[in-house]
């Protein structure tokens, strides 16, 4: 048996979600006294490559057809499945984004394989196998038993420490036969953001809500971003009217975060804004109302109108960072 | 063209979430259930692909695999408009059970676009979408957060890390949604409400499915530490507790 592990690529890099990853793989396949075997699909150095052995892979299995080059959720379900079968995978572990989302369920039906999604702590029993996973929301977290011979786990993005280990990880080159007409989807454009730190890769976060009052009032809260390191996000009645784009919507129906540091600015903290940000490490909390239901969320708070403390916070920054 | 949208029944999302029987289920008194939010969306911008002519759409349906406590949903979806329902009558113990089962009927009638939400709020899997999919051999694109017709041919928005892309996959195909997909979900009218009495809901009896998965045990989050409150107009003192207390910044 071995423990298989699907790490995607952004134009030929991985990101520290793949190391992730495989750190998590690696510790399941010690529980099992086994080793990791790591997928990519699509053009990446071997330089990049032997990164994923710095967290335990063992071995690096690397795909390269250039009909893969946009995922097209069953072709790519069509290369895992095959390798898991021949590496006699019994633990597949995939990322709980977009693109594992599109691909575990598929690859769960191929393979007769139940799915533990969001999963963000090791497994807690090995025989039966039962996995700790996000449910309602994050409001609560359940033990799944998984029955099946192959098991898949998703794992929620920063959820699991990096692990470094020495690694001498080998690397087998493949170039699958893939039919042509399995690749249905087509993709007509492509708009990608360029220059900004991503809602879901980043380490500190800065939100705000309807205490922000106006869109015209958010340059300080950028500023404190920028001055951070961080990404811009805010709750969903600031996106809902349009005064922030969908994409930085975090909450139940939108992003769901888990950044070491969330600062909440001017957000209330409904249960359902809660469920998108309650896995963050740290949480700050700015309102101008002391009974708001984020400053039981939160572990520093700071009771006061946002548009008047973001402006000495941003300077308080400034001058730490002299 | 038919469009199928799979509905969940889940509580309401302000509910404050307790368990009974030794943590092994939710307590359900006093919930109130809803659709699951996702799925209502989906459920809108199936309904306006309808309204619009020129769309195709013929149309909607919705699918609910679960008891008949959950029939106030199935009559709330035929409210905001579906044209009828499917309820299999079964719980639904698992995402395979659940996705094997509504296979079943896709396999039997033909639907052009299945709609899925990206997750329900209880279980939180998002994998039904997925797995109906593979069990019926065809295209499923997720992260969907648009989706209009051009020149008679669905073309879908998906959200990928950190950007968009337009796609296009031939008929018959599986969209699990996201936000994005409609605007606001649609409410139901006082109309609307007197028709869905008269609407169809199909009862179906489950094929046997044993499921892959099952929760024994649910535990709530572990309480977090009381806030450290921090004078206004001292954000410096914030500071300094992220830098060397949570040494975060």
């Amino acid at each position: 048996m071995s423990v298989l592990v699907y790490t995607e690529n952004w134009d030929g890099k991985f990101k520290k979600l793949s190391f992730e990853l495989v750190s998590y793989a690696t510790a399941v396949a010690k529980m099992f006294n086994t080793t990791v075997t790591a997928v990519s699909i699509g053009k990446v150095n071997e330089s990049e490559l032997i990164k994923l052995g710095n967290f335990g892979a063992n071995k690096i299995i690397n795909v390269n057809n250039d009909k893969l080059i946009n995922l097209d959720s069953q072709a790519y379900t069509s290369v895992i499945s095959e390798i898991s079968l021949k590496e006699n995978a019994s633990v597949i572990i995939i990322s709980n984004n977009n693109t594992g989302k599109g691909i575990a369920p598929r690859l769960s039906v191929r393979l007769k394989a139940g799915v533990g999604s969001g999963v963000s702590r090791l497994p807690l029993s090995m025989n039966p196998f039962i996995v700790y996973k996000r449910t309602y929301s994050g409001n609560a977290f359940a033990h799944l038993v998984i029955k099946s011979d192959i098991k898949i786990l998703t794992l929620s993005q920063n959820s699991f420490d990096l692990i470094e280990t020495a690694g001498n990880p080998t690397i087998e080159n493949l170039s699958p036969a893939i039919d042509g007409s399995l690749l249905k989807t087509v993709v007509k454009d492509v708009q990608k953001q360029t220059g900004k730190i991503l809602l879901t890769d980043a380490d500190i976060v800065v939100s705000g809500g309807r205490g922000m009052k106006s869109p015209d009032n958010w340059p300080p809260l950028v500023e404190l971003a920028t001055l951070l390191g961080a990404a811009t996000a805010c709750s969903r009645p600031v996106s809902d009217e349009g005064w922030r784009p969908h994409e930085e919507h975090t909450g139940q129906t939108g992003k769901i975060i888990a950044p070491n540091l969330y600062i909440a600015v001017g957000i209330s903290g409904a249960t359902q804004h809660l469920a998108g940000i309650s896995s963050s490490k740290y949480i700050v909390a700015i309102n101008s109302d002391k009974d708001a239901p984020i400053f039981e969320a939160a572990q520093y708070g700071i009771v006061g109108d946002a548009m008047k403390v973001l402006p000495k916070l941003v300077e308080a920054v400034k001058e730490i960072r002299k | 063209m038919k469009i199928l949208v799979c509905i969940s029944n889940v509580p309401d999302t302000t509910t404050k979430i307790k368990f009974a029987e030794g943590n092994t289920s939710i307590d359900s008194a006093g919930i109130q259930w809803v659709i699951n939010p996702w799925d209502e969306l989906s459920l809108t911008r199936a309904l306006e692909l309808k309204d619009d002519a020129t769309s195709g759409i013929k149309s909607v349906t919705v699918i609910h695999v679960g008891q008949a406590s959950s029939e106030p949903t199935i009559r709330k979806a035929l409210a905001i408009g579906a044209d009828d329902a499917i309820r299999i009558n079964a719980a639904s113990s698992d995402g395979w059970f659940v996705a094997a089962q509504i296979a079943e009927i896709v396999k039997k009638e033909q639907f052009d676009i299945i709609m899925c939400g990206l997750e329900s709020s209880d279980y939180n899997g998002s994998i039904v979408g997925g797995m109906i999919s593979e069990f019926l051999g065809i295209p499923s694109v997720s992260a969907v957060s648009g989706i209009k017709f051009e020149n008679g041919q669905p073309v879908m928005i998906r959200e990928i890390d950190g950007g968009k892309e337009v796609v296009t996959v031939p008929v018959p195909f599986v969209a699990i949604v996201q936000k994005g997909i409609a605007k606001e979900p649609r409410i139901a009218a006082m109309r609307g409400i007197m028709m869905a009495r008269s609407k169809t809901v199909k009862l179906i009896e489950p094929v046997s499915v044993d499921p892959l998965t099952e929760i024994v045990e649910f535990e709530k989050p572990a309480p977090r530490a009381a806030c450290k409150f921090i004078d206004a107009e001292n954000p410096a003192l914030l500071l300094d507790l992220l830098l060397n207390e949570a040494k975060v910044i």
